[in-house]
């Protein structure tokens, strides 16, 4: 290990960055395929069946205890999912419009794996700081890219050049585009107080200062259903909602093409629970654990902590899909501009006078 | 051997120049869908090059404002049109000829601009400077400031009179 100190300064930089790009990367993908899993196990539960219990590769069946129970837990569900996602046909239909339609499934989702390039993940492992980029406008890095992935779903329904799609892809700029001004609206008065756009610097703001979340309830609750909106998941599913436009943008997708626009909105799920518990859960931290690690094994448990609370937000995403109804169009309207706006508006102007007259 | 940051000058300086040449000629389409694309690529370019200056804010606002939401309208807007005829009508001479003078005079210009510009001294870099830019905005140009916020509160009263059909 110690050869490492003498590299060149720039080849080091350049070395931890790709390891934690690999890491974050390979992370963020098993994250994805487990996701599936858990959402199908819950969703089970939820209404009463036991979900995916036989996938198992032939040799499990020959472990005694552990092969029957890892097989009933479904842990080799996701394997099975990806294959048949890989080998099934990928058909164009002739009407489409090819190039668009080939490239936008990929840009529905890179920007929620390039999010994660500015959450820190964890204090710091042998010195080395656990953020991929430590942006000094962090947040405003992942409102930008966050915004992009609407093209994805955009160039999806135009590609498609049939009805259904096109609906799903129009409600969906809409849609993302006034959720974003809400959830932007919502950060505000964290920045206020923290005085940075660091995401850094929130996270060692919360360690002093007690978590966000108790500081700013309202920004939390405006943040996390505008989560829901922005990662068009139910009660939100407006641009799919399979009931009404088959499988709205992606109804003419198959195989690995419509794989990348479901591996997109979990990713986009994780980024969102990432993101939540930077800003308002103290990130890696937790009281009595906030400062930076000294040793290796305190650096992997603030990761451990972090993918903890991650963990949190996933199964609350998934677990309200499974609990509420969808929404009409004109009340997720309703709901962002004539609600959730002012509210956060509102906010705003609160934390403004309460930091004013607190300081000095 | 040339530092990092000129090849990276030079790479995002090129792509900004050719998508914004494929966003108003692009000889292979003339699918305004695809144009607009190809602005959405000049201005991310444009963020590329905004970092490279160091100016991370506006970089990261350029994005978020211009790539994320004006260009989403815009594409929503396009896309509701009748794209047909757009894609199907001739350039005009007329046209072409107001274009051309057009280019001349601003290529003109940047030539005249750029040969007797004066190198800048080493101005020093500012590390976090979201709060500089605000200073600046709410201190030294507070005036131009106020006056936008008003022009851009005008635009929106504009624009709610013009959607609402009748006035009571």
């Amino acid at each position: 290990m110690d050869a490492i100190k003498y590299l060149d300064p720039s080849v080091q930089f350049i070395l931890f960055s790709v390891l934690k790009i690999v890491f974050v990367f390979g992370v963020t993908m098993t994250a994805v395929a487990y996701a599936v899993l858990v959402e199908r196990k819950i969703s089970a539960w939820i209404q009463d069946r036991p979900g995916p219990n036989r996938t198992a590769p032939f040799f499990v069946q020959f472990i005694p205890v552990l092969g029957p129970w890892l097989t009933r837990l479904g842990i080799f569900q996701p394997m099975a999912d990806g294959l048949k996602f890989i080998l099934k046909e990928d058909f164009t239909p002739s009407y489409v419009r090819t190039i668009y339609f080939w490239v936008a499934p990929a840009i529905a989702c890179v920007p929620a794996l390039l999010t994660m390039a500015v959450i820190p993940f964890g204090s710091q492992i042998g010195g080395e700081k656990m953020v991929i980029a430590d942006l000094n406008v962090g947040i405003l890095y992942t409102f930008g890219i966050v915004s992009l992935g609407v093209y994805g779903i955009v160039l999806a329904g135009y590609a498609s050049n049939s009805k259904y799609p096109f609906l799903g892809s129009i409600r969906s700029s809409a849609q993302m585009i006034s959720y974003e001004l809400a959830m932007g609206l919502s950060v505000v008065p964290i920045f206020m107080l923290v005085g940075d756009l660091n995401l850094s610097s929130v996270i060692t703001y919360q360690a002093d200062h007690g978590w966000n979340i108790l500081k700013q309830p309202v920004s939390f609750i405006i943040f996390l259903i505008a989560a829901f909106a922005e990662t068009n998941r139910l009660p939100f599913d407006l641009p799919e909602s399979e009931t009404e436009l088959v499988g709205g943008y992606h109804t003419e997708y198959s195989s690995m093409k419509f794989a990348l626009f479901f591996l997109g909105e979990y990713a986009a799920m994780i980024a969102a629970s990432a993101m939540m518990v930077t800003l308002f859960l103290g990130g890696w931290t937790l009281p009595g654990l906030s400062d930076p690690a000294s040793s290796l094994l305190g650096g992997l448990l603030h990761i451990v902590i972090f993918g903890a609370k991650m963990g949190v937000f996933m199964v609350i995403f998934i677990w309200v899909r499974w609990m509420l109804p969808r929404f009409r169009y004109d009340q997720l309207m309703d709901l962002g501009w004539r609600r959730f706006i002012p509210l956060a508006l509102a906010n705003i102007l609160v934390t403004a006078l309460v930091v004013a007259f607190t300081n000095k | 051997m040339p530092q990092l940051t000129d090849l990276l000058f030079y790479g995002f300086a090129a792509l900004t120049l050719l998508f914004g040449f494929l966003c108003v000629a692009n000889p292979l389409s003339r699918n305004p869908v695809t144009s607009a694309m190809f602005l959405v690529l000049t201005i991310i370019s444009m963020a590329g090059l905004f970092i490279l200056l160091h100016a991370f804010f506006l970089a990261a606002v350029q994005v978020l404002v211009y790539a994320g939401a004006v260009m989403v309208l815009f594409l929503f807007v396009i896309m509701l049109l009748d794209l047909k005829e757009e894609e199907r009508r001739k350039l005009r001479k007329f046209t072409v000829g107001l274009g051309a003078v057009a280019v001349a005079a601003i290529a003109g210009i940047l030539i005249k601009a750029t040969l007797s510009a004066v190198p800048l001294a080493a101005g020093k870099a500012v590390e976090g400077n979201t709060k500089p830019l605000g200073v600046a905005l709410f201190t030294q140009y507070l005036l131009p400031f106020e006056i936008l916020s008003i022009l851009l509160l005008v635009a929106m009263v504009g624009v709610i009179l013009l959607s609402k059909k009748e006035l009571k």
